[in-house]
């Protein structure tokens, strides 16, 4: 457990709330996110119907995952790559950690990658003496900072400029202005030498194709590209829910995907991998490998939660989840935050771990309305909160309330009789027709907000006149 | 009137039994002003949509059983919020598939039921209704009739064909205001601190009532704006349509 979860996680989103820069820096980006992205869709028509076939895609080939994946490993292999089986984030760390020892790596350049950070790669590199270097301009902030990412695509949104000018200014020594062009040519300075010093690039994958053993990477920064392309051994390293089935099929979702992220038609690079360098070749590692990693995947393609591995890791839900917005990422407590990030969690970690954040949504549909293959984010986290009560994991304080509640719903006199005690109860709490200051369980509700009593009539007794 | 009339059954949900009675008792003059004939039955309690949101499922289906039975001779089933008619429509069907009988009467009520704003435009076929309201007014949109019925002309159309009000757009109209049920009280600063950001959209308008078609949302922004002395009224459609808002 990291030191964050020890909190609760009501306490974690409360000193979000409290957090000014944090609220100063998710207001802007969120919205700024918001923005491009419906503009983007607005201008295009077929991006409906390009969702749905997307989402039918995603449905299709996790039936025949196996077959889908072990096409991409022949693929892959007969290109002269070499293809790794990681069951659990343990083997899949201890692949790379291996390919390290072997080959006399000692640093390693990275593209971002949310899969490397599900299994806490980098920690893992740095106990073994191999140095990470995050190059993504998000994640070498983070990295700079010994932080985790608080977004999927934009792991450094919860810094403001100003304060990333400071930390640069300390970690790189200088004097930096709160200027992003500056910030950025100083981190492409300094990551330049990274690239040449590094013996291997790691990168994630946002797709593979099984036709053909091509592993596909969606960035805007390039630094994709050379961390491919410059260290003499490329690790890609993905969720085996990544491989899709043929190039046609990855026209489709690299239409939808971009636009949903960051509202851009493409990104800026869209780069294709097949295999290491061939003989003839000027450029390439010398090695290529595919960590297919399954951790929990798998055993969920028939649950409830089957949904959340068609996720594109676009971070659109993030973007227009009310709770995301005002808590950030870094409250969620996991590595993938927002309404998507506590589905994946409770398919990773277990129902037990989402406890507390089954209920961190107000269940208000935006983030379904703007996934580009239409989870149903809403319904699975009631399904997943019907699994807490199922399995006895929710408080059995709580379930004993909803049950009582259930009594009282199927009881008329019950009902009734419960606002005539309500009425009496309150009596010392009514000020100015509004209730305040309520004790116990309500207090949670007139810290912030006036009740308005039970009624001197409830409509069922003015029924009686209206008749 | 030359036709027969239409006949509705409320159902009035438990938040306005109990808290809001003046909008059921807008709504019943309101409808019947309209030429629907309006009845009661009595032993409603709540469509059982706190149970189902907190993952209770075996016992929203019990309530969803019960529910169903009481309204199966119902011609229509009118609902003044948005959240409750959804969880008829879109829930009550899938909660109950276990038993045929009541997974057809499930399905039965599920096209029998609407939300009051869409009961008016889509069943009645009105759109203009005089009431003698006035002023500047703005609307909320919430989730569940909004993306959950997909309905946001309804309400909005009812509003522009009232005389004396005028509806300027709210920003943000179709963002979540925080409540989301047992979400206002397991996490209640998160919850107040998405109401702060709606209710300073609000003020924004100049206008003097919020109007918005569900329980939840109005008991929210009510309760944020009168905690905060705030001169704008939260109040629902029916009060508007039927001229017995507050003045």
């Amino acid at each position: 457990m990291s030191d964050a979860l020890r909190t609760p996680f009501s306490g974690r989103a409360g000193a979000a709330l409290k957090d000014a820069f944090l609220q100063e820096a998710l207001k802007i980006a969120t919205t700024k996110f918001i923005d491009l992205r419906k503009e983007s869709f607005s201008g295009f028509p077929q991006g409906e119907a390009l969702r749905d076939r997307a989402r039918a895609i995603k449905e299709a080939t996790l039936q025949h995952l196996d077959v889908h994946l072990e096409r991409l490993a022949d693929h892959v292999e007969r290109l002269g790559g070499t293809v790794h089986w990681a069951t659990t984030a343990e083997e899949a760390r201890g692949i790379v950690l291996r390919l390290c020892r072997d080959r006399g790596v000692r640093t390693a350049v990275k593209s971002k990658s949310m899969a490397t950070e599900e299994i806490d790669l980098n920690e893992a590199l740095e106990h073994a003496g191999v140095t990470p270097i995050e190059t993504d301009l998000g994640e070498y902030i983070i990295q700079l900072a010994h932080e985790k990412p608080s977004h999927i695509i934009a792991p450094a949104i919860h810094k403001t400029k100003g304060q990333v000018a400071e930390l640069f200014s300390r970690e790189l020594r200088g004097e930096f202005p709160a200027d992003p062009e500056v910030l950025t040519a100083v981190a492409r300075k300094a990551l330049r030498e990274k690239f040449l010093q590094a013996d291997m690039g790691i990168t994630g994958a946002n797709f593979a194709v099984a036709d053909t053993g091509t592993v596909v990477l969606v960035t805007n920064e390039g630094n994709g590209r050379m961390v491919t392309s410059l260290p003499r051994i490329h690790v890609a390293l993905m969720g085996v829910e990544k491989v899709i089935p043929s190039m046609s099929d990855l026209v489709v979702f690299l239409a939808i995907l971009a636009r949903s992220a960051t509202g851009q038609k493409l990104s800026s690079y869209t780069t294709l991998v097949r295999g290491p360098r061939r003989a003839g070749e000027l450029e390439g590692p010398e090695e290529f490998h595919l960590v297919l990693l399954d951790n929990g995947r798998s055993r969920q393609i028939a649950s409830t939660l089957r949904e959340a591995l068609y996720c594109l890791r676009c971070g659109a839900c993030l973007n227009v989840c009310p709770v995301y917005r005002q808590i950030g990422g870094h409250a969620y407590g996991y590595t993938y935050p927002g309404p998507i990030g506590i589905l994946l969690t409770a398919m990773l970690k277990g129902n037990a771990s989402v406890r507390e954040l089954a209920h961190a949504s107000s269940l208000c549909g935006a983030c379904k309305d703007v996934c580009p293959v239409r989870i149903d984010i809403p319904r699975m986290l009631v399904e997943l909160r019907g699994h807490l009560d199922r399995e006895k994991i929710a408080p059995w304080t709580e379930r004993v309330v909803f049950k009582a509640f259930r009594r009282l719903l199927l009881s008329p006199t019950a009902f009734r009789l419960s606002a005539t005690v309500g009425r009496w109860l309150q009596r010392p709490f009514v000020r100015q027709g509004r209730l305040r200051g309520l004790p116990l369980l309500f207090g949670r509700w007139t810290r912030t907000r006036d009740l308005p009593p039970v009624a001197a009539r409830t409509f069922r007794e003015q029924w009686k006149d209206l008749r | 009137m030359a036709a027969a009339a239409v006949r509705a059954s409320l159902m009035i949900t438990c938040l306005g039994d109990v808290l809001f009675p003046e909008v059921g008792v807008a709504m019943v003059r309101l409808l019947r002003r309209l030429g629907v004939e309006v009845d009661f039955p009595e032993g409603q309690t709540c469509c059982g949509m706190p149970l189902f949101n907190s993952g209770y499922h075996h016992d929203a289906a019990q309530v969803a059983a019960r529910t169903v039975k009481l309204f199966e001779r119902a011609e229509h089933v009118v609902v003044p919020s948005g959240s409750c008619a959804w969880m008829v429509r879109s829930e009550y069907p899938g909660l109950l598939k276990h038993d045929p009988v009541l997974r057809a009467a499930a399905d039965s009520l599920a096209r029998r039921t609407r939300e009051l704003s869409q009961f008016i435009v889509e069943v009645l076929g009105v759109t203009t209704i005089e009431s003698p309201f006035e002023g500047k007014v703005t609307y909320h949109d919430s989730c569940h009739l909004l993306r959950g019925l997909g309905e946001s002309a309804a309400p909005r159309t009812l509003l522009r064909g009232v005389s004396g009000v005028e509806l300027v757009e709210l920003p943000g109209a179709d963002e979540c205001c925080g409540f989301g049920g047992s979400f206002s009280v397991r996490l209640p600063e998160v919850s107040a601190s998405i109401l702060d950001k709606k209710l300073a959209n609000v003020e924004s308008t100049g206008a003097r009532c919020l109007v918005a078609c569900d329980a939840g949302c109005l008991m929210q922004m009510g309760g944020g704006l009168t905690r905060r002395g705030s001169a704008v009224k939260a109040v629902h459609l029916a009060q508007v349509l039927s001229g017995e808002g507050p003045a």
